[in-house]
């Protein structure tokens, strides 16, 4: 542990810490436009200069300087005064100062800094330089004239997300941020450059020029595009989600989002259900709740009533509709819309336990029917992580792109029961072996295998849990958790040919069977689930209600209401007490308290943010054995995996032009 | 004058062939191995008493430099030498010449150094625009392969070494050594952050050191000769011989080997035939190529042309460039000229070089032709300072201190420029 001076205050700094983070432990500012934590230093800006002792006499970029023993720094002297003051100036002579039109605006580095650190005026005489316009595809907007070259998002590339897409041409002043030949940044999580960008040169595409951040109302909220569980920031503006953006949670997200939890939420003011609907005639009519809830009364379901949960739904909604399906008697309900019936009888076995955070430790990863990019973006910065550190990681599965050096083993599942000595003696040799089974492999009951194998390998040792299942259902492990599964899965659902069957946002569901029910759908957008549907009840989506979401670690997390439902629609568990209501059953709560309270009595763990503990890891079937191939993953469509993302004009954009339906329309013309 | 036994480079001005059998009846290559056998801290100390400084620019002491490399490789990293034949500094022409005429004498040098800093192989990283020379050392090097001088088991020493030649794309900012590693590794030619130093993680993460052509080819000569002989030149601290390249307006530009300290009128009047117009017609001396704050006349003539007497004079031995104006020279027009070049050449990496060196440039082209106000001469001092040293490395310092010269020495030239110019212009609008 050095120890240093501050200006004149005497601390002690971790070792390796370098002179900035000294002098930030010692609660002084330092400003910086290059430097970011998680990034690699790059020490360009020359903005966080300061003043050291020993040392050249010139001022030194702290970012870069390690603190050592004994040194003197000084950030209030005249000397660091007059270098920021000078950087500042450099900075500013090429900028256009556009800040009335700029939408960084507000939250820009650059403008907040030169206030604090920046000279009065210019005395630059000569012009300005211009720089001409790219194109960085759908999400990113560009005015590279503002560029003030600090390279985080060219590091942010490379080193996070693993692709090179963005670099550097030309020099000196001519040097310029693009992407190869202007081509689109393309991987899963390109929008956080524009967090990362301290000025205005990438900003938002979909964003630009809608609000100023000081007129927005910000809501802590969660993401539901994945089970990732993504922190995020939903920044409204009336009844409007205007934009969502990362929270730093070092577990979970760290500070980045995928491009979906940011961008799909103009998805929730289109194609909303705002009306209830009934199906008259073979059509749906609006019509009235009164109306509604009659003919749902009118078919005297009785304990013939079934609830099948959708991917995105908050424990509390799933809890309201067990409440109220238990009240009737019934016990019919599911949350593995599309037909999965894996074994649930212990949740430590179906559950991501080495942790995100953990898995960057792993040595040896074995991914298993997951294109981990598509369903679980933040996941695999995780384990470009862990490979940078040395990891090795084999895949099961049809070929996908991985951000890191990763080995194909091929599609055929029975090769988890004998693998290649060379993958066995990876598995072997590791000290922090892990496996990683995605929903490819659980639909092919593969799951046992992968305990067995976990067996073999000893994956959950002393202080080491390396078994993990990787959901893509925000809603999974909490329905797991309050029971949502059947032995057989939707199959069982079916055989017991339930009079009612209550969709709650289910737009994955086969419909199909359930022909002869009356089919109620309790969601938010019209999709395939309330195409399908009898009646409709609109409902809340997740900006709009408070709500408890379980991420695929079992993370326990709360998420606010951001915005009011639009028109008609109400939050989904006054739905469910309405209907009670309608049934002549009593749920035994009436507020949104009350559920919550009777949902953790049942399930305590659900209150209590945090990791759920699912006990001890059970013993696995030492005959499991996986047949078949892998021939496809679920997710088809990065940007169109659920009803608000469908519904976004811009997920479709970036569906058409990233995922290569561009290509399809240029061939059209 | 330097007597003709004592000059290194025999063959500076290509009257002999530089090929291997040519080199060799120099004295090149005869018997390295006995060089080698004096093993790795021998040659080092010697080099260390021989007193040479580092000869592209800095002067840092060699030997010095030599022993921060590791002795023994504790992670089983292997150790580098790169060698700079990157010469881009306008003014500096002196590595062109040892690379076309006596590429052996870089070679064994290489290996010599190679050796004595426990160096697995030497890269050369020779500029972009040496199309020729690029093809004479690489066909010097082949000849040296060719008779197991380099390679393994080098000139029968029991030692490994090899020898790359690898072509630079024609940056000036690839002369700065860890740029220079930067681009040897296929990057964009950008200076790394120091520390860490190239001694420690340098070319592929591996230690690393950078010599100059100048500081390499000498080494051979030195240890055959001994280090007191190369010490007898020059005065304490600047010893040794150093090839000069005088340019600009004497009557007879050339490049001359010749002993550290000889006061610049010997080395004018000796070699170069004298100022054109006489020494009366002498305005200012850029001495160690462009990056050099001018020296007026009157200060230059009698100065010693050594490191500590040029930075008395507040300017500096640099590569011993010698860029020599006379009066007819557009001072200002020179300087800013040079002002271009830095801004051209600035790798845009750090916000005051990428920034400043266009802003310089700009207002130099200003005062170039008078359109000024007086107290932006004082403004540009200010911005050159706000350059010199807050830059990664040092093009920042090397772009502003050309200017900061030119105000010192020459501010009533630029005071004449913009009241004349001012005064034209208050005629015209009357």
């Amino acid at each position: 542990m050095p120890k240093v001076t501050v200006d004149g205050q005497e601390i002690d700094v971790p070792d390796g810490a370098t002179v900035l983070q000294a002098c930030e432990l010692a609660g002084k500012e330092i400003p910086r436009f290059c430097y970011h934590e998680r990034l690699s230093i790059a020490g360009n800006c020359r903005m966080c200069l300061v003043e050291v002792k020993p040392g050249p006499p010139k001022p030194q970029a702290s970012c870069a300087l390690p603190a050592t023993e004994g040194q003197e720094i000084r950030t209030d002297s005249q000397m660091v005064k007059t270098a920021r003051e000078g950087v500042m100036e450099f900075l500013l002579i090429n900028h256009p100062l556009d800040c009335p039109i700029c939408d960084q605006g507000g939250e820009c580095d650059l403008q907040d800094q030169s206030i604090a650190y920046g000279r009065g005026a210019t005395r630059y005489e000569e012009n300005k330089r211009a720089v001409t316009e790219k194109y960085m595809g759908p999400l990113i907007k560009t005015v590279m004239t503002r560029c003030i070259h600090c390279t985080r998002c060219v590091r942010f590339s490379e080193e996070i997300a693993g692709v090179d897409e963005i670099g550097a041409v030309g020099r000196g002043e001519d040097m310029q941020i693009t992407t190869y030949l202007e081509q689109a940044a393309e991987h899963e999580l390109s929008a956080n450059v524009i967090d990362l960008c301290p000025v205005g040169a990438l900003t938002s595409r979909p964003y630009a020029f809608e609000a100023r951040p000081w007129e927005l109302k910000k809501t802590l909220s969660i993401d539901v595009s994945d089970a990732v569980g993504a922190n995020i920031r939903l920044d409204s503006r009336g009844r409007e989600v205007m934009r969502a953006l990362p929270r730093i949670n070092d577990d979970v997200n760290e500070e980045w989002i995928s491009d979906k939890a940011r961008y799909q939420v103009d998805g929730l003011s289109k194609r909303r259900l705002d009306k209830v609907f009934m199906r008259k005639r073979g059509k749906l009519q609006p019509a009235s709740w009164d109306e509604a809830f009659k003919a749902i009364a009118k078919a005297k379901p009785g304990k013939d009533i079934a609830a099948i949960a959708g991917d995105m739904v908050d424990c509390e909604t799933m809890f309201a509709a067990k409440a109220l399906l238990k009240a009737c008697g019934s016990k019919l309900i599911e949350g593995r819309q599309t037909g999965m019936d894996y074994d649930v009888s212990n949740l430590a076995a179906v559950n991501f336990n080495s942790t995100f955070a953990g898995i960057e430790a792993a040595d040896a990863i074995l991914i298993v029917g997951s294109h981990i990019r598509w369903e679980a973006a933040l996941v695999n910065v995780r384990i470009r992580k862990a490979v940078k550190r040395g990891a090795k990681v084999f895949v099961v599965g049809p070929y996908w792109d991985t951000t890191y050096p990763a080995e194909f083993l091929g599609e055929d599942l029975s090769v988890l029961g004998k693998l290649p000595k060379e993958v066995a003696e990876a598995f072997k040799g590791a000290e922090r072996p892990a496996i990683i089974m995605g929903g490819a492999a659980l639909a092919r009951g593969a799951l046992g295998a992968g305990l067995a194998f976990a067996e073999k390998f000893k994956l959950v040792r002393d202080g080491w849990k390396g078994f993990n299942v990787l959901h893509f259902s925000a809603a999974r492990m909490g329905g797991l958790m309050l029971g949502f599964a059947q032995k057989g899965g939707m199959k069982d659902i079916v055989k017991a040919k339930p009079k009612v069957v209550v969709s709650l946002g289910a737009d994955e569901m086969d419909f199909e069977p359930f022909a002869d029910a009356l089919k109620v759908y309790i969601g938010h957008h019209g999709d395939k689930g309330a195409h399908a549907a009898d009646i409709v009840l609109p409902g809340a989506s997740y900006a709009e209600k408070d709500g408890t979401y379980v991420n695929t670690e079992g993370r326990v997390q709360f998420a606010e209401k951001a915005v009011f439902a639009p028109g008609d629609a109400r939050e989904d568990w006054t739905i469910l007490r309405a209907l009670a209501d309608a049934l002549g059953v009593n749920v035994g709560f009436d507020s949104f308290a009350q559920l919550q309270g009777a949902m953790i009595a049942e399930v305590p763990a659900l209150g209590e943010e945090g990791l759920a503990d699912y006990g001890a890891f059970p013993k696995a079937d030492a005959k499991a054995k996986a047949e078949g191939t892998i021939s496809a993953y679920p997710i088809r469509d990065f940007y169109l995996t659920n009803p608000i993302a469908r519904a976004s004009s811009v997920m479709q954009q970036c569906s058409s032009e990233l995922l290569g339906g561009g290509e399809l329309a240029e061939a059209a013309e | 004058m330097l007597a003709d036994k004592d000059r290194i480079f025999t063959n500076l001005y290509g009257f002999q062939d530089w090929g291997l059998k040519a080199a060799q009846q120099r004295g090149d290559w005869d018997d390295t191995k006995a060089l080698i056998a004096r093993g790795h801290d021998n040659i080092i100390e010697e080099m260390k008493a021989s007193g040479l400084r580092g000869r592209g620019g800095a002067g840092f002491p060699t030997g010095l430099k030599w022993s921060f490399m590791p002795k023994e490789s504790k992670d089983g990293r292997p150790s580098f030498l790169v060698i700079n034949a990157d010469e881009s500094e306008p003014g500096s022409c002196k590595d062109r010449e040892i690379i076309r005429h006596d590429p052996h004498k870089l070679i064994e040098g290489a290996l010599v150094a190679g050796y004595a800093m426990r160096a697995r192989a030497a890269y050369i990283y020779i500029r972009g625009e040496y199309i020729r020379e690029a093809e004479t050392l690489q066909k010097a090097v082949d000849q040296a392969y060719d008779q197991g001088l380099i390679g393994r088991n080098a000139c029968k020493s029991g030692y490994d070494f090899d020898v790359f030649v690898h072509r630079g794309a024609g940056a000036y900012i690839c002369g700065e050594e860890t740029a220079m590693i930067e681009s040897l590794e296929g990057k964009k030619g950008q200076p790394r952050l120091k520390p860490p130093f190239p001694a420690g993680a340098g070319l592929y993460g591996c230690p690393t050191t950078v010599n100059n052509v100048e500081s390499i080819a000498v080494v051979p000569t030195i240890l055959r000769r001994g280090a007191s002989w190369f010490a007898s030149f020059g005065r304490e601290n600047n010893k040794g011989t150093k090839l000069f390249q005088i340019s600009g307006h004497v009557n007879k530009p050339c490049v001359v080997e010749e002993a550290l300290s000889i006061p610049f009128s010997e080395l004018i009047e000796k070699h170069c035939g004298g100022i054109t117009g006489g020494k009366d017609n002498l305005l200012a001396v850029i001495p160690g190529g462009s990056s050099v704050p001018l020296v007026p006349a009157e200060q230059i003539w009698d100065a010693p042309m050594d490191f500590d007497g040029l930075k008395d004079l507040g300017s500096g031995l640099g590569t011993a460039g010698v860029i020599v104006m006379d009066k007819s020279t557009d001072i200002v027009r020179a300087i800013s000229r040079i002002s271009y070049f830095y801004k051209h050449e600035s790798c845009g990496q750090c916000t005051p070089c990428r920034e400043g060196t266009g802003w310089m440039w700009r207002m130099m082209e200003r005062l170039r032709t008078g359109d000024a106000a007086i107290e932006e001469i004082d403004m540009l001092q200010q911005v050159t300072k706000q350059v010199e040293g807050h830059t990664i490395c040092a093009l920042g310092d090397a772009a502003a201190w050309p200017i900061q010269g030119l105000i010192r020495h020459f501010r009533p030239e630029l005071e004449r420029r913009i009241e004349e110019h001012n005064a034209k212009f208050a005629e015209a609008a009357e």
